[in-house]
């Protein structure tokens, strides 16, 4: 299948839509804050199991793209969302059922870590808790097998009592990660997760995201385009609030057709 | 640099320093004054035993009665303030936290209550009381204090939870929690080494205020028993002795003051501790 549409006069993009079917199927997605037109008109399918990075300058609307997908723009009330967007055929902007349940299909990083006020062993357990698992044994066994997941098992086995807060920044995000992983989503949402963090902890991050893809989808927002380079699988390049190219990573960045993305590739930033 | 520049420096350095050594003096002054005034009179007796009959004109006995009814007063207010406290600032924080404009109102609205002359709401309570049909008690007192220092505590959660990032809450929201979850499971917690500043503020209120109670509690000679006996209270006590004639009473105000100080102060320091305590344990 191919896609044409026309960018800047004489920019024809042609664009391959990849293998696997998408998960998330955005169409005809627009977001107005008061004053601006922060969206516009999205139309894009997430594809199942591969790492699907929002490439783009700052401003360009790849976080609010990302917050809709888990509807967190409901804490804003200046957007206004129009449009729809479909995870496993269900449209949650439009939909009757819980808004929690359809978050919970979803794990969140933020750009920096925001561990829960807790021991590290309870912010693995909360959101089982919540999701009604108290089953002390079942929750142990999640709490380990999690954190192995992401590595920190044995970074902090002997201290599962003590404070989130005493981790180190980039053991934090892991954490994050891990705390996402408990409640069983199909879907890791990245909001620029290594940005605070030291390039070592980045590349554990980064790791863990080429591991991850074999079961979850997942969609990173990012700037930095050799992190883009390093893990994208299916990249979609935004510009003041638009898609203005999107295809596998290689096509993307070997083949740019718009000037906007040559000129983006070629700076580097 | 120039030298206008450097002189502006010293200046300004010399002038700040000034003032906070002013402050400083000021305070060890209140301190000093009332301590030299009564420091004489302050005995066990004092602390131990109820007014005995003309206690006012100099003869025996102490101010137990009016301890009692502050701490019984303050305390029961303080609860009743955080129990009424902690929902509102919770509510604004997580459910209206979208709605920037009906926040500023309402904070605005709080500020002011908080501005509001004790008085006033010492007049408001005796005026609900007739309304009751109720005497001056002790539970009219907690009622009235609790409403005065309500506003102090819940600006005071208020500017505590405003700091928590937003980070935060969606990612809780992210992890599927409702709102209600985010508030006491996550929020609360975020936020309890910050809240003991904000009980201890209305505490403090709500212990040193005589113009609330003077109406609504009344004043006796006896601790009460329960909340419908009235119950005098330190700031009362020394106002009643501070007015009497006779020297050795007037002391017994300043040794009441002291009591009142070393009170509040302790009350400081334990929950400067006790939130100290919360942070460390991060």
């Amino acid at each position: 299948m191919v896609t044409t549409f026309n960018k800047e006069a004489g920019d024809t993009v042609q664009v391959t839509v990849p293998v696997n079917p998408p998960i998330i199927n955005i169409s005809n997605l627009n977001v107005f804050s008061k004053k601006e037109h922060i969206l516009k008109n999205i139309n894009i399918g997430i594809p199942k199991n591969k790492i699907t990075v929002l490439l783009g300058p700052s401003g360009c609307g790849k976080t609010t793209l990302l917050k809709c997908l888990n509807r967190l723009t409901d804490l804003h009330s200046d957007l206004r969302l129009e449009g729809s967007i479909e995870i496993d055929g269900d449209d949650i902007l439009h939909t009757k059922k819980d808004i929690t349940q359809i978050r919970q299909k979803m794990g969140l990083l933020l750009q920096r870590p925001y561990p829960l006020p807790m021991s590290i062993y309870d912010n693995i357990a909360y959101g089982l808790k919540i999701k009604g698992i108290t089953n002390k044994k079942i929750v142990g066994e999640k709490v380990e097998k999690h954190l192995k997941e992401v590595a920190l098992w044995d970074e902090v086995k002997d201290r599962l009592k003590s404070s989130a807060q005493s981790l180190s920044i980039g053991q934090q995000q892991r954490l994050c990660l891990a705390r996402g992983l408990a409640v069983e989503p199909e879907i890791i949402l990245a909001d620029e997760p290594t940005s605070a963090l030291d390039p070592i902890s980045s590349r554990v991050i980064e790791e863990e995201f080429l591991q991850l893809k074999d079961h979850y989808t997942l969609i990173l927002v990012t700037h930095i385009l050799r992190q883009a380079k390093r893990i994208a699988d299916y990249v979609i390049f935004m510009y003041y609030g638009e898609i203005v190219e999107h295809g596998n990573a290689a096509e993307i960045f070997d083949n740019p057709q718009t000037t906007i993305l040559k000129e983006y590739l070629r700076l580097g930033h | 640099m120039t030298l206008r520049r450097k002189l502006e420096e010293k200046f300004f350095h010399a002038l700040s320093a000034l003032f906070a050594l002013f402050i400083v003096f000021v305070l060890v002054h209140i301190i000093w004054s009332i301590f030299q005034k009564g420091i004489s009179a302050l005995s066990w007796q004092m602390v131990s035993q109820e007014p005995k009959g003309g206690f006012y004109l100099g003869k025996e006995g102490g101010i137990l009665n009016a301890i009692a009814g502050s701490f019984y007063l303050a305390i029961a207010s303080t609860i009743l303030a955080f129990i009424i406290s902690l929902p509102v600032a919770l509510f604004m924080n997580i459910y209206l936290i979208k709605y920037k404009r009906t926040l500023t109102g309402i904070r605005f609205f709080l500020d002011v209550l908080w501005g509001v002359p004790s008085i006033v709401y010492g007049a408001f309570g005796f005026v609900i009381l007739i309304y009751l049909g109720m005497k001056t008690s002790l539970g009219a007192g907690i009622i009235t204090v609790a409403v005065m220092i309500a506003p102090i505590m819940i600006r005071a959660m208020d500017e505590v939870l405003k700091t928590i990032p937003i980070g935060l809450q969606e990612a809780a929201y992210a992890l599927g929690s409702t709102k209600t979850e985010t508030a006491y499971k996550i929020f609360f917690r975020q936020a309890l080494p910050g809240f003991a500043t904000a009980v201890l503020l209305a505490f403090g209120r709500g212990i040193g205020d005589a113009a609330s109670v003077l109406f609504t509690t009344g004043f006796t000679d006896y601790v009460p028993q329960k909340l419908s006996d009235p119950a005098a209270t330190l700031p009362l006590s020394i106002f009643f002795q501070l007015g009497s004639p006779y020297d050795e009473v007037q002391s017994r105000a300043y040794a009441s003051a002291i009591i009142l100080i070393f009170i509040v102060l302790v009350i400081s320091i334990s929950a400067r501790l006790l939130s100290g305590a919360g942070k460390s344990r991060k």
